[in-house]
């Protein structure tokens, strides 16, 4: 009857784990396709002003693109955690 | 919902659509487990090859104070070592092709358009004519990474950079060379000048540990963010595939590995990019000891003045 109960509680820990690592997951991406499509927004604007310097804008561009998503993975690696802990 | 479940609900919806071949003994297909998923990125000890497998050799657990070391060679250790030598080879063919004549035949184009872009457009800008000595290390970690990546979109291939063991040496290094310009360029006292960060004395013991920290988040942001895109999108590519298996459905494989050669074509880029990514901004690091360096040096002569 306790080794049922354990199996049980175990299940529903990682129902709960599939959940976070679910909302976990929308809210991540959430905040780095805002902060991305904000950063994508400037530098088109900044491309249209001075077409000349768009060698310098695209690479400052994916410098800052690159380090913004290298946070979001932080997260997301989290949620994977979530989801596979046994 | 379980695998179970949804299968319920489409065979109310279209018992015709549904291959009755794919259901198993008792008319449910076996449960589909996300972790088998794991298994095709994750290190293993065996190699796959058409038709059937390698086993590969354990060797040895090394047990050094209390620590063990598992160092049995595994598939992903194959692929490091298998990318290191198609790096090799690559570089040692371009250089020869050098030696003829100053514009070269063949293969050793491709390798020069690579090596001009890394040193007109990562090392120069980033770090000045002072960057020239490191360029070698910055060519190797780019074509190494790509190579790494790029391997594991083949058929029975495995992305070596998909184990954070893998990018976590690489930006063990990339930590050890930024400290290297650091130090070369300012010397190692002001380096640890720098660690202060420029506050008053008392200051000081808030100032250390965290820019002590900040000197190891960035090679470990580098790390992650590698391993992170290379097993996000492999886990993607694998995702939509056993979805095929999920529904068990004549329909779906159409739909699905549309999407799944997208994604194959969208991970030829992030390989590209991400070895690019890794390149820049260990050399924009690298670049801010060479420069601050640089004011040192200017700063002791007009002071000497």
């Amino acid at each position: 009857m306790d080794a049922n109960a354990l199996e049980i509680a175990k299940q529903a820990a990682h129902t709960w784990g599939y959940l976070a690592a679910g909302i976990g997951a929308g809210l991540v991406i959430l905040g780095g396709a805002y902060g991305i499509g904000r950063l994508a927004a400037s530098s088109m604007d900044a491309i249209g002003r001075q077409p000349e310097a768009a060698g310098q804008v695209r690479t400052a561009m994916l410098i800052a693109a690159g380090l913004i998503e290298g946070v979001t993975f932080f997260a997301l690696v989290i949620c994977l955690i979530l989801a596979t802990l046994k | 919902m379980t695998a179970p479940a949804v299968l319920d609900t489409l065979r109310e919806a279209a018992p015709a659509a549904l291959d009755s071949a794919a259901l198993g003994a008792h008319g449910h297909p076996e449960a589909f487990e996300f972790g088998h998923l794991f298994d095709h990125i994750k290190d293993s000890n065996e190699l796959e090859i058409p038709f059937g497998k390698i086993e590969l050799p354990h060797l040895p657990t090394i047990h050094v104070a209390g620590v063990d070391f598992d160092l049995s060679i595994t598939k992903h250790v194959i692929f490091v070592l298998l990318s290191a030598v198609v790096v090799a080879a690559l570089a040692l063919s371009s250089a020869r092709a050098y030696r003829r004549s100053l514009v070269p035949k063949g293969f050793a184009n491709a390798v020069e358009v690579i090596v001009v872009f890394v040193r007109d457009e990562i090392v120069l800008p980033n770090m000045g004519p002072g960057g020239l000595r490191y360029l070698p290390y910055l060519l190797t970690v780019f074509f190494f990474v790509l190579v790494m990546n790029l391997m594991g979109l083949i058929p029975f291939g495995s992305s070596a950079t998909g184990n954070i063991a893998v990018t976590g040496g690489m930006a063990i290094i990339s930590f050890i060379m930024i400290q290297v310009a650091a130090i070369r360029s300012m010397g190692l006292a002001h380096y640890l000048a720098e660690l202060t960060g420029g506050v008053p004395w008392f200051l000081w013991p808030i100032m250390v540990p965290v820019e002590i920290l900040s000197l190891f988040t960035k090679p470990f942001a580098l790390c992650i963010r590698l391993f992170a895109n290379m097993t996000g999108g492999h886990l993607v590519i694998l995702s939509l595939i056993g979805m095929i298996f999920l529904f068990g459905s004549y329909l779906v494989p159409p739909l699905t590995l549309a999407f799944v050669l997208g994604i194959n074509l969208l991970e030829i880029f992030v390989a590209f990019l991400q070895a690019y990514i890794f390149t820049i901004l260990t050399a924009l690091f690298m670049g801010l000891g060479i420069l601050a360096g640089g004011e040192a040096k200017e700063h002791a002569h007009t002071s000497g003045d």
